[in-house]
């Protein structure tokens, strides 16, 4: 045949209309099968139909190829419009409207409409109730039901769409429009809304038997999935109403199965414009939702697992590619869950799918779950073990990285905001969520949120810089609790002073070295958490020290670190300075994270936790116990030392401000956990061995520290020549920090110890500070070590192989 | 060569004793004799391997792009996983994974 030139309407019909015969994607479409249904449904005299396909080659070649099936269908409209079939009308008919096909496929979609308005009321099993008719789905049902059902359909839809676009008159909008169309949820045909579409309706379906719109339908995506149920629902109460509009024959098929849906939802479901917008959902159905949502999941704010929702969306019939696909749309956190938000977008795009509208490639933005706080995402614990979610790197890294106290608080800062590694400096910024954050046992959630951020944080820490600055300012904002606000205004100030620092040093790093930068801002941090802490009760330090986020070695690391860090919580800070990769695995305390970085380390904390745990009485106990895990050799040491001054300070102010500061500490934990800064680990560990000093035994707690710092110093053979100095570092820490508990606690004069332990913690601050930037110097330099051995490495490896 | 570069991939994981698994693997130089092409592999914890196959005509791509590639891949991978509707094993068939390799690889040519 000659050329075929189509019109982009015309384009666009026959490629939609090809794609829905040509089931198979094979590109060619049998003469049997859905082409002759098709043709058949053009309501042509069978030899012409047979001329049809004469014309266009397919008796030749045995099938239509795309080209043929093109020429047939606009042979077909020339048909209908009533010329003569010939090889040159192809071409020379002009403004031809689009063939109409009366096929039965229109019929289901009726049918698919008018079971739309009858779910409603199903509650019970999924199949009954889903509002939305099966709809496509009806394509089984057969031929009886005529365009009839068809244009039910697309008038309802249209209706509040507007004008009833007849086909031939926009014939090239009629694929559009049924797409508009069925945005509008409201489709259905409900009783109700019956009455408005019914006008369109009868209009309609003269106008075109097989309207455009509804071969647009057909064409639609996946086969109709067999929805018996749901055709059932909707044929009842909307064969009712279509029975009005159109012969009976279309209710003859709808109404197979029984349903006595009481449609009265489904209608005002329906109606209520639930796509408004399109996708808008209304009252009714956001009713239904939940109700739906309960029966599976109690608790409204919990989640409904995977494997729950995957059997409650498949009673929908609908095919596993496009749940699949609605799962992907409505699942926002990605964590294999659904909260209420994301299961009632689920149920409407189900709801939407089965009437006839197509699956949007995106969320619409009414459907989008209001992005909660990172906290119930971080709960959704559903499924802690999503594959690859702990492969899911960079998440962790970054919210885990927040400085301690700021932590918990940055973490749903962090979350945000891709650079979750610099940010963790930014302790002070997060002052929000401590409390949160401590129940944020998931950091993963937060994690995948950011994990597309998460390629970010290989940049250098210029960026971790300016969002240290943001947070900085940002935690100057209050902390909720008590403790935290005073320490979150003059950590912001300390930060300051603190992100400084760190843009000379950490720059330059890549991945795990934006630590360092961590490194830098925390161990200030830290220091004027001690500062502050001291003013509270003594424990101080712990708090602002946790913050030296470990070097985020690697995204999964940082993960489990961060947890543990919450839960040890700053006070041990133990989060010893592994050289980058390590600290995620030093963080992983006890809370379960595997402790990547070296199962040694592992090994070490774990035997440092039960002699902590000796020293600690109180709560504090705990956290010493976890922190035990992080080897910071140089934080035991100082540990001790401050444990001893602790002890001899102001105990009684201490101990009751231990309560206050651990959990405040606790709070910073997670967060400092995933950066490890030996500095931080230091002042952590000061402030640890203050808490616990305080708390009961101050000697023990102390012996304990040594253990695993040296244990630490064993296990990482980079961290050895840092380890060392940082050693001589506790050392002359130590000596500081030894000569502040000869100062006398002076009984019953708070204000006066308080005002010691602020000036302690000033001297021991700036000492910190200076320890820090020298071992984020040696930390740069073993990272710049690193990264040459690396290379060497990978220049080495293909050789090995060959 | 899919193949062969599969076996390659087994050869290393199981050359990596350590517990260390080393997720970017970037197994550079397996230049087969006459088809320029590179082979990437990457292995994930739970050991699915990812292997991205280059043809070395356009100016190799630096080692930072790759890893990065593979990190998208792997984040976008683990999404799919999520989804309770998708086997594993099946053909991957969600848009927006494809989406995401495709522009990826139109980013690179």
């Amino acid at each position: 045949m000659e050329g075929l030139t189509l019109s982009d309407a015309e384009q666009k019909y026959y490629s939609d209309l090809f794609s829905y015969c040509d089931s198979e994607s094979t590109k060619k479409v049998a003469a049997h099968g859905r082409v002759l249904e098709l043709f058949r449904a053009a309501q042509l005299p069978n030899d012409v139909v047979h001329q049809i396909m004469e014309l266009c080659g397919a008796t030749r070649l045995g099938y239509f190829g795309r080209s043929q099936f093109y020429i047939a269908l606009k042979l077909v409209a020339v048909a209908q419009s009533g010329f003569p079939l010939r090889v040159e009308s192809i071409n020379t008919v002009k403004d031809l409207p689009l063939p109409r096909f009366v096929a039965s496929k229109n019929e289901q979609e009726s049918r698919h409409a008018a079971s739309y308005s009858s779910d409603s009321e199903n509650q019970g099993s999924y199949s009954g109730v889903i509002p939305p008719p099966p709809g496509r789905g009806q394509v089984k049902k057969g031929s009886t039901s005529h365009d009839t059902g068809q244009p039910r359909t697309s008038a309802d839809q249209q209706e509040p769409v507007s004008p009833v676009v007849s086909p031939q008159q926009s014939p090239p909008t009629s694929p559009h429009t049924w797409r508009k169309h069925s945005r509008h949820p409201s489709g259905g045909n409900s009783e109700r809304p019956l009455a408005g579409p019914g006008p369109f309706w009868s209009p309609f379906g003269e106008a075109q038997s097989g309207s455009s719109a509804g071969d647009a339908v057909w064409s639609g995506h996946s086969p109709p999935p067999p929805q018996e149920n749901w055709v059932s629902f909707a044929d009842t109460p909307p064969t009712s109403t279509l029975l009005t509009m159109h012969p009976a024959s279309v209710q003859d098929q709808t109404t197979v199965r029984t349903v006595a849906s009481a449609t009265t939802a489904n209608e005002i479901r329906r109606q209520s414009s639930s796509y408004d917008d399109p996708w808008k959902i209304t009252d009714e159905q956001r009713q239904y939702y939940v109700n739906q949502f309960k029966t599976i999941q109690p608790d409204l704010n919990g989640f409904i697992p995977g494997s729950a929702a995957k059997e409650f969306f498949t009673k929908s019939k609908l095919p596993i590619l496009e749940l699949s696909h609605i799962w992907e749309l409505s699942d926002f956190d990605k964590d294999g869950a659904l909260t209420l938000d994301e299961f009632c977008a689920a149920f409407h795009l189900v709801v939407a799918r089965k009437n006839g509208y197509d699956l949007p490639e995106k969320l619409p933005e009414s459907l989008m779950p209001k992005l909660i706080d990172l906290e119930d995402s971080a709960d959704v614990g559903d499924q802690p073990g999503e594959v690859g979610y702990s492969g899911s790197p960079a998440e962790a890294p970054p919210s885990k990285s927040p400085s301690m106290p700021s932590l918990n608080q940055t973490w749903p800062e962090l979350n945000q905001s891709s650079e979750q590694w610099e940010t963790f400096s930014e302790r002070s910024s997060s002052s929000q969520t401590l409390t949160q954050f401590d129940s944020n046992i998931a950091p993963a959630d937060p994690d995948t949120a950011i994990v597309h951020p998460v390629p970010i944080r290989m940049t250098p820490s210029k960026i971790h810089m300016q969002e240290m600055e943001l947070k900085r300012t940002g935690s100057d904002h209050t902390n909720p609790t008590s403790p935290l606000l005073v320490k979150t205004a003059d950590l912001s100030e300390e930060n300051k002073i603190n992100s400084s620092v760190k843009f000379a040093s950490g720059n330059t790093v890549a991945d795990g070295y934006s630590s360092s930068d961590s490194f830098t801002s925390d161990p200030e941090q830290i220091g004027n958490n001690v500062t502050r802490q001291r003013s509270h009760s003594g424990m101080s330090p712990d708090n602002t020290a946790p913050p030296p986020p470990p070097p985020r070695p690697q995204p999964s690391h940082s993960r489990s670190s961060s947890l543990d860090m919450n839960r040890t919580f700053s006070v041990t800070t133990d989060l010893c300075v592994h050289t980058g990769q390590q600290q995620a695995g030093v963080v992983a305390q006890p809370p379960a994270v595997p402790p990547r970085p070296q199962p040694s380390q592992a090994a070490g904390p774990v035997v440092h936790r039960p002699v902590d745990a000796d020293g600690l009485i109180t709560h504090t106990s705990t956290s010493p116990q976890q922190i035990p895990e992080q080897p910071n050799f140089a934080d035991f040491s100082q540990f001790e030392v401050f444990a001893a001054s602790n002890v001899n300070e102001e105990q009684d102010d201490e101990a009751e401000k231990h309560p206050e500061v651990l959990p405040v500490e606790k709070a910073s934990d997670p967060a400092s956990s995933l950066r490890v800064a030996k500095t931080d680990s230091k002042i952590e560990e000061k402030t640890a061995a203050s808490a616990p000093a305080n708390v009961s035994k101050g000697t023990t707690p102390l012996a304990p520290p040594p253990k695993p710092v040296r244990r630490r110093l064993k296990s990482e053979d980079e961290l050895r020549p840092e380890v060392d100095e940082h050693t001589q570092k506790t050392g002359v820490l130590a000596a500081v920090l030894a000569s502040q508990p000869s100062i006398p606690r002076s009984v019953g004069k708070d204000k006066k110890a308080i005002q010691a332990s602020i000036r302690r913690n000033k001297e021991t601050n700036t000492v910190l500070a200076r320890l820090n930037s020298e071992l984020q110097q040696q930390l740069k330099d073993v990272l710049e070590e690193r990264i040459s051995l690396e290379v060497q490495l990978e220049q080495l490896r293909p050789f090995s192989h060959l | 060569m899919v193949h062969t570069s599969l076996d390659v991939v087994d050869e290393k994981i199981s050359a990596m004793g350590k517990a260390l698994v080393d997720q970017r693997e970037l197994y550079l130089g397996l230049l087969y004799p006459t088809e320029d092409y590179k082979v990437y592999g990457y292995v994930t914890n739970s050991k699915v391997k990812f292997v991205m196959v280059v043809d070395s005509s356009n100016t190799a791509l630096r080692d930072n792009e790759i890893r990065s590639m593979f990190r998208k891949l792997h984040n976008s991978y683990t999404d799919v996983m999520c989804n309770p509707f998708y086997n594993p094993g099946d053909r991957i068939q969600s848009r927006a994974f494809d989406g995401m390799v495709t522009s990826m690889m139109i980013q690179v040519c």
